[in-house]
């Protein structure tokens, strides 16, 4: 399959309209957790990249230059600890993709790679420490061992991973970031990055599905 | 909750264009990014500049703190959420006087990873940079863990010290070493009695019921470490002060500042009943306060509740805590 730079545009277009629709659900996890804004948070940086997408990189070409600056706009528009964990995602898949104005299944497979890989290296938050790792590291594993020339099934596969470590979130204590500090206090609500991280994935998911 | 604003989407905005407008003798904004301010008066050649930084919806804190005597500049972010990188550079660069630039936040993981970007930022444009995160709150994780824990009401006292040392020509390991000193030297214990709403949502930020108080509460609304039947002024500060005396190195003959710090909506009233007791309790304890402050100094909009901390003092620290100060919200003679 081939996602061309139009095709990312409208991904990314597509997750402005999933966080928007989500971010009260995402709000009320935080609620139980921090400091409930968590739906806000995305919604101003989505907003944000929501401009870019229908501004300067309307006409963009290169799939890399539309990642990393979805990643710098969603930073500089929130802030917060999810934008240098988003962004870094972003900017790094960015990279693993520079120059390419069509992502074939490669590329894609490439590209989640160093976006997880990029979470993980600025947040340093492990599975069981109850964050958006808890979906993310679960799917690249999943990825990294399924993916055999096609993307589809091996991210199927990554999403299908994602959402069961996103319900395992439920039951953990928080061990890092704000709800660390409630303690045992922090079990039995799923946690909002683990969710919005999962949100993400998903849209690619179905998305792919479609220009499949 | 009932709020006097325009559009939701433009609360931090709106306020930053009055508070400048306000105050412009004191602070303008850079014209590189908006949610970056610096002090109006510009800063000698050679002294080492004071950046703060944090979410919006605390204030005073942090804008507020920008002036003499106490910070150069200030990165201002979404409400309880750090500036992203962007500002905290443009300040960084706006305020450097050739001495380098401390940064004071506190220890959340948005701040420290925004932060600290910004840092490796500045390093690549030859602005040495010291950063040192507040962590005065006992609630937050286990004494064995005090790298855990978050910064509340404490950070107050970490800006006061630091910015007294850069405007007495501290160089700028000694004024990091100074905020460092006072951080390790100060405990905070907050109670929260009413939860504040984000403008955005409109939701409460925690559940509580008429007769109940969280105690060890964050102040962004962080639920805390137990709920309990909300008792006299009293028994609540006898209940905060307690785990600050377990936690803290402090004898007969020590002497303290004190701040006892309303969340936003709590009367001065109320502080100073709450006061009264801290001060009998220090003094059958033969601990001396060197000084008081009492009011809202870093708030959580219109949380209802407030923070006892307590900074142990030495010869040094006492002279950087008298040392005066000048700012739109703070003044200290």
């Amino acid at each position: 399959m081939n996602i061309t730079a139009k095709e990312l545009i409208n991904y990314f277009k597509e997750v402005v309209d999933i966080v928007e629709k989500e971010k009260d659900y995402l709000c009320d996890l935080d609620r139980k957790l921090g400091d409930g804004d968590h739906g806000v948070t995305m919604s101003i940086g989505w907003q944000a990249v929501n401009e870019q997408l229908n501004g300067k990189l309307a006409e963009e070409s290169d799939c890399g230059k539309i990642s990393s600056t979805v990643g710098m706009t969603f930073l500089n528009a929130v802030g917060s600890s999810v934008g240098p964990l988003y962004a870094t995602g972003f900017m790094r898949g960015g990279k693993a993709v520079k120059g390419k104005s069509e992502l074939n299944d490669v590329d894609l497979a490439a590209y989640w790679i160093a976006f997880i890989n990029g979470v993980q290296e600025r947040g340093n938050a492990k599975v069981g420490d109850k964050t958006m790792m808890d979906t993310l590291i679960p799917a690249l594993e999943a990825l990294v061992v399924n993916f055999d020339r096609e993307f589809i099934p091996a991210f199927e596969s990554a999403v299908e991973a994602g959402e069961i470590g996103m319900k395992s979130t439920t039951d953990l204590v928080s061990k890092i970031g704000r709800s660390s500090r409630l303690g045992e206090r922090s079990k039995g609500a799923q946690d909002p990055g683990a969710t919005s991280a999962h949100m993400i994935l998903k849209a690619f998911l179905d998305f792919a599905k479609v220009h499949a | 909750m009932k709020k006097l604003i325009n559009d939701k989407k433009n609360v931090v905005e709106e306020m930053i264009d009055g508070y400048v407008k306000a105050h412009p003798e004191y602070i303008k904004r850079l014209e590189e990014n908006d949610r970056a301010l610096v002090s109006a008066k510009p800063k000698e050649e050679g002294k080492v500049a004071i950046l703060i930084g944090g979410g919006s919806g605390h204030e005073p804190a942090f804008m507020g703190y920008v002036g003499d005597g106490m910070a150069d500049g200030v990165a201002v972010g979404n409400i309880f959420a750090s500036p992203p990188p962007a500002p905290i550079l443009e300040v960084t660069k706006a305020i450097d006087k050739g001495a380098g630039v401390v940064y004071l936040y506190g220890n959340y993981a948005g701040d420290v990873m925004n932060f600290g970007m910004a840092a490796e930022m500045a390093e690549m444009e030859d602005i040495e940079v010291e950063m040192v995160l507040a962590s005065d709150d006992v609630a937050s994780a286990p004494k064995e863990e005090k790298d855990k824990r978050r910064g509340i009401a404490g950070e107050f006292f970490v800006y006061k010290m630091a910015g007294a040392a850069a405007d007495l020509g501290y160089k700028l390991k000694e004024v990091a070493d100074i905020a460092r000193k006072t951080n390790d030297n100060t405990r905070s214990m907050g109670v929260g009695l009413t939860p504040c709403s984000l403008p955005q949502t409109g939701e409460p930020s925690f559940e509580i019921g008429d007769d109940e108080m969280e105690i060890g509460l964050g102040h962004h609304g962080e639920p805390g470490i137990r709920k309990a039947t909300l008792d006299t002024a009293d028994k609540v500060t006898d209940q905060l002060l307690q785990p600050i005396f377990e936690d803290m190195e402090i004898n007969e003959g020590d002497e303290v500042a004190v701040l006892v710090n309303g969340l936003g909506s709590t009367p001065r009233m109320e502080l100073y009943i709450m006061f009264r007791r801290v001060e009998q309790v220090l003094s059958e304890k033969g601990i001396k306060i060197y000084r008081s402050y009492v009011g809202d100094y870093i708030t959580s909009l219109e949380m209802g509740g407030a923070s006892i901390t307590l900074t142990k003092l030495d010869d040094e620290t006492k002279k950087l805590v008298d040392h005066p100060v000048n700012t739109p919200m703070f003044v200290q003679k």
